[in-house]
């Protein structure tokens, strides 16, 4: 095992297996917000909410989804790195841009970018619903369910966290088209047809994740305009 | 000297069976003591060096080019023969024997073709077994299709690709015997000298390419798998790498060169653009299977599509002259290629070409109509998209141009049955022998050989020889006097070459014999010109030692250096061939003596006086080479006029 | 047409290497990249220059030895071409071009813009190839492949080691190389024996060599003079997975 995941191919596959579990959770995420838009009452969302936060198959999910996404980051650290040693001496001059997409070259920068917005989006919400509490958590709390749906709609009302949102969801976005089919290559789980289908198939994948986040701060920040 | 071709007694069909259950073998055990050394990584040395590492002699392997990949083997398009009979069409062992025979104008041996016949089916199931993909039938099966000179179809193929495939092949056996340890493989390093001990090859001296080391080689037979001469003409469809040099160095050690007159010139080749091209592409023979070779009826209108005032494409029918299809009804455009070379050449020189004037149209009009836009994509588009990227016209649309170019050289070093030169223990396979082709190889022929002589005919004979040498030692080549003499002496030439410091680069005085070899020895030879050619090849060595410039130093990359010591050779050789050619009063295969021909314009062959291998021996640079003349006696099949009319 | 080169100059592998500017006169837009450079060799000869040292032999686009980056794109400015097919009309009259050799650990320069690619023979040397000793195959048409198949095999078949897509890749990953010959033999029948064996060794001699890591870019594919399609590299990721999953 240890040999399988020294190689290229081994490394790639972790990479491609965590990135799924991403894919999975991104999806789940996106669907439990997007309560938000349907529920103005905030009940539905501060159910579902409630409903991540104390399910148990959800607890043990969690755990597994961060070690996911750490091993996500520290293969890419690695495989970069190796692939940053495979040319001592570069180009002086070379065009990529004809032949491959500039998210596929950028998936590292654009992995960065998802982490630094996910830390600040992590410390807005998840941390303080989890751990350190916050007083607009504790209003017209349900018993112990606590009112997400204020504190979501109420930190969209400002226009740079929303700005902030938008610019994440479009780095994700990047990430995501070269992601999708990505991981399915790397699993072989792709041929000269099916290649083209799940470029499809991720292409709409990654205007629904990325443009459902995107809305859901725009949404809360016009409605509370009005 | 005694020309023995040793071929064995018996007849026809079973001469190589009572060969093989006759011959001295060496026991396995005995097998590890003996260092083969292979020159040359094409089909024929890669299948030889890897066929004798399995069997478990230590073999090395020599290549010029970064990787034994890259041998010119690669180049072949078009496809392999065997008599196979799988599409049912009466093809047989005799029938592909006959035909080979026949499209060699007889001027082949026998036995050695008969030979040929008999192992090319082994070779289809060996490279299947390679996994060499070859094109296949919706059953599964294996495909064929028709080639030049043949009444049926028994060429096998890989889409336009099949040298490629199966040189992969036999390179893939090869690398196998690599990784095992029984071959040591030397690429970038050519051969500069072959090393005799007491009158017996025992080994060679090469130069690494990159280091500019001489370095000496021992082995208890040499075997020399360097392919053809054909850049003698400067201008070829050969490799700008692929030389002559390994079998002329043989040549001057004492073996025996046969028939270096006899060269192939391919009829389907891209014609030349102008004076700064560096080599000639072919379109593979089997565009002739659905291409149909033409030029305009009348002179005007030939003229008028030379100066572009007219497209071909709105010639009518009536006004183009199909003459492949006129003077050969029964073979049509599928004739072999020295008559299909000839006679673009006849309408060229009586001034109907098109292009530059000389080149003639590959149409395939008729073949789209018939078939449709998507079987011929299917059949030939990477053959259309190389024409396209080279000429920027679109076959689709327009006719092809193409005209005969320098393709193959048939004759080489001059081998018994077992494949060995005249000097013992050097052996030579492939298009470096002279042996099956006769005075016109039949196109899927060459892979065919190459094949033949790499994993099936070597890898025996050679062991009837080395039986004789099991006591002999492994020599210490660097503390040994033959090969620090040899080594000197290529150190002399070194420097003499380096010394010249003249005004010239070899390219533009290759390009001067190119010139010469093409005018007087090429597809019409005459008398005359033959002997006007013979004293400008003098010219051109003379002006060569004189004034050639080599920058830079020898103990370092130098490709000037490594082309300048190629041309000397190509020089001498070139001469050696128009001689052969001189000699040669008669017209057979791509040998055509314009002295000799029937009224009809057809080659005149005369059976009584030059139905023999013409072997030459070196004398010394300022002597005559020696002639010695193998009959060819046909005891098998008749004698007959090469008739692809009817 | 009259162009202005930049062309890689490098006496051997261990000195430092430099870009020179050349100026070059009346080149045939027909004549090919390389028939250019030998202009420009037979310019420099005259001038008792050493001329520009690069690999290339059949000049047909089959054997895969030729191979520069030019104006940052393996083999230039043309698609499905090898250097020697490049033809000078893709470039205009006045143009100034960079000539580089391929980039990647994998393949040191030699000189010039001549570069080691005995990698790949080491690759295949590792297991691509089919152990089958001359004289031992059964008939050919003994076992039976289905045209899709043979065409598949040949699809993959059709690499020529010439490098490109490595050169091209961001990673210098030599995967497409590898998946090639990895995928021909594993379409068919004939390679299925050894195709466990075969994917590792051939992945690991790879890992080994130094190549990069493939993420899937695409650009192999885009410029290899072949067109060996990405989908090859998915098989082999499949054929390496199933091999380590098998005890």
């Amino acid at each position: 095992m240890s040999n399988f995941l020294n190689s290229s191919i081994g490394k790639k596959f972790l990479m491609s297996l965590t990135g799924f579990f991403l894919i999975t959770f991104l999806l789940v995420h996106l669907l439990v917000n997007s309560l938000i838009l349907f529920d103005q009452s905030g009940h539905l969302f501060n159910q579902a909410a409630h409903f991540m936060g104390t399910n148990p198959i959800i607890k043990v999910v969690e755990p597994v989804l961060a070690i996911g996404f750490i091993l996500h980051i520290i293969y890419a650290v690695i495989l970069t790195r190796q692939n940053q040693r495979a040319r001592p001496i570069g180009y002086k001059q070379q065009k990529l841009s004809g032949s491959s997409s500039w998210a596929s070259r950028n998936m590292f920068v654009l992995g960065i970018l998802v982490f630094v917005f996910l830390a600040i989006h992590i410390s807005n919400f998840f941390w303080k619903m989890k751990f350190t509490g916050h007083e607009l958590l504790e209003e017209g709390a349900m018993g112990n369910m606590e009112n997400a749906y204020l504190l979501v709609t109420t930190f969209f009302q400002q226009w740079y966290i929303v700005i902030l949102y938008i610019i994440g969801a479009i780095a994700l976005g990047f990430h995501l088209t070269h992601a999708f089919w990505s991981a399915f290559q790397t699993l072989g789980l792709s041929n000269s047809k099916w290649r083209k289908r799940l470029d499809t198939i991720g292409l709409i994948y990654t205007l629904v994740v990325a443009g459902g986040f995107a809305i859901i701060p725009i949404w809360v920040f016009i409605a509370s305009l009005i | 000297m005694n020309l023995n071709a040793k071929i064995p007694s018996g007849p026809l069909a079973e001469k190589w069976s009572t060969y093989k259950s006759t011959q001295n073998l060496v026991n396995p055990a005995n097998k590890r003591k003996f260092d083969i050394i292979v020159v040359g990584t094409g089909l024929a040395g890669a299948s030889a060096a890897a066929s004798l590492g399995e069997l478990g002699f230590k073999v090395k392997n020599f290549c010029y080019q970064d990787s034994p990949r890259r041998a010119h083997s690669i180049a072949a398009q078009g496809g392999i023969n065997a008599a196979k009979n799988y599409q049912n069409d009466g093809d047989s062992v005799y029938r592909l024997f006959y035909d080979t025979i026949k499209g060699g104008d007889y001027r082949a041996r026998e036995a050695n073709v008969y030979r040929l016949a008999e192992v090319s089916n082994k070779i289809i199931d060996q490279c299947v077994g390679q996994g060499v993909p070859f094109a296949r039938d919706y059953a599964g099966t294996l495909h064929n299709r028709s080639f030049g000179g043949a009444l049926v179809s028994r060429t096998f193929y890989a889409r336009g690709q099949t040298g490629q495939q199966l040189l992969l092949g036999a390179y893939g056996a090869l690398n196998r015997q690599i990784a095992a340890g029984n071959v040591k493989m030397y690429h970038r390093t050519e051969m500069l000298e072959l090393v005799i001990v007491d009158g017996i090859a025992r080994g060679i001296i090469t130069r690494n390419l990159e280091t500019g080391a001489l370095e000496p080689h021992f082995g208890h037979a040499v075997v020399l798998a360097t392919g053809g001469y054909g850049n003698t003409y400067f201008l070829s469809t050969m490799a700008m790498g692929s030389n002559g040099s390994a079998a002329w160095k043989a040549y001057k050690k004492g073996a025996l060169f046969a028939n270096p007159a006899f060269v192939q010139i391919h009829p389907t080749c891209i014609p030349v653009h102008g004076e700064f091209q560096s080599k000639l592409t072919l379109m593979s023979e089997s565009l002739r299977n659905d291409g149909r070779i033409w030029v305009p009826k009348e002179l005007d209108d030939a003229k008028n599509i030379r100066e572009g005032k007219l497209k071909p494409t709105d010639l009518p029918e009536d006004k183009r002259d199909y003459y492949l299809e006129r003077r050969y009804p029964a073979f049509g455009n599928l004739v072999p290629r020295d008559v299909a070379s000839r006679a673009a050449k006849e309408r060229c020189d009586a001034r109907y070409g098109v292009g530059t004037g000389q080149a003639v149209y590959l149409d395939f009009k008729e073949a789209i109509g018939r078939l449709g836009k998507k079987v011929i994509e299917e059949r030939y588009g990477n053959l259309f998209q190389m024409y396209e990227k080279i000429v920027d016209e679109n076959p689709y649309e327009t006719p092809m141009m193409i005209y005969p170019a320098i393709h193959y050289t048939m004759g080489g070093l001059w081998v018994d049955y077992e494949l060995q030169t005249t000097i013992p223990g050097l052996f030579a396979i492939g298009e470096a022998n002279f042996s099956d082709h006769g005075a016109n190889r039949l196109g899927a022929s060459a892979l065919m050989q190459g094949l033949a002589d790499g994993y099936f005919v070597l890898p025996f004979t050679i062991q009837n020889y080395l039986a004789t040498q099991l006591g002999v030692a492994r020599m210490d080549p660097a503390n040994h006097p033959e090969f620090s003499k040899a080594i000197e002496e290529v150190q002399g030439r070194i420097n003499k070459l380096m010394s010249i410091k003249g005004k010239r680069s070899v390219d533009s005085l290759h390009k001067d014999l190119g010139h010469v070899m093409w005018n007087h020895v090429g597809m019409g030879r005459t008398k005359e010109g033959l002997e006007e050619g013979i004293r400008m090849i003098r010219e051109v060595r003379e002006a060569f030692w004189k004034e050639v410039r080599i920058p830079g130093k020898a103990d370092g990359f130098n490709v000037e250096l490594e082309k300048a010591c190629r041309l000397a050779d190509f020089l001498d050789l070139g001469e050696l061939m128009a001689k052969d050619a001189l000699h040669r009063e008669e017209s057979c295969g791509g040998h055509f003596r314009e002295e000799y021909q029937t009224e009809e314009g057809e080659a005149l062959r005369d059976d009584v006086n030059f139905k023999y291998v013409a072997a030459w021996e070196y004398q010394g640079d300022q002597k005559e080479a020696k002639l010695y003349k193998e009959p060819l006696d046909y005891e098998f099949i008749e004698i007959k006029t090469r008739n692809y009319k009817e | 047409m009259d162009l202005t080169l930049k062309v890689w100059r490098q006496e051997n592998r261990k000195a430092k290497g430099r870009f020179e500017t050349y100026a070059i006169k009346n080149i045939s837009p027909d004549s090919s990249f390389l028939e250019m450079l030998d202009v420009l060799n037979e310019q420099l000869i005259r001038e008792g220059q050493e001329p520009v040292v690069f690999d290339h032999d059949c000049r047909e686009g089959i054997c895969g030895t030729c191979g520069l980056f030019i104006n940052g794109r393996a083999h230039g400015p043309d698609e499905d071409i090898t250097t020697c097919q490049l033809h000078m009309r893709k470039f205009k009259d006045g143009d100034t071009i960079v000539v580089e050799p391929w980039r990647a650990g994998g393949f040191p320069v030699i000189k010039d813009l001549m570069v080691d690619r005995t990698a790949f023979d080491k690759i295949l040397q590792a297991g691509g190839f089919i152990s089958i000793n001359t004289g031992s195959a059964p008939d050919g048409n003994a076992s039976l492949v289905a045209k899709e198949k043979a065409d598949e095999a040949m699809d993959a078949a059709a690499c020529i080691g010439c490098g490109a897509c490595v050169a091209t890749c961001k990673n210098s990953s030599a995967m497409l190389f590898v998946a090639s010959k990895v995928s021909q033999l594993a379409v068919l029948p004939q390679g299925k024996t050894e195709a466990v064996r075969r994917a590792k060794a051939m992945v690991a001699k790879m890992d080994e060599l130094g190549f990069g890591n493939c993420t899937n870019t695409g650009a192999c594919e885009v410029e290899c003079p072949k067109n060996v399609s990405l989908a090859h590299i998915a098989r082999l990721n499949r054929e390496f997975l199933a091999a380590n999953l098998k005890p």
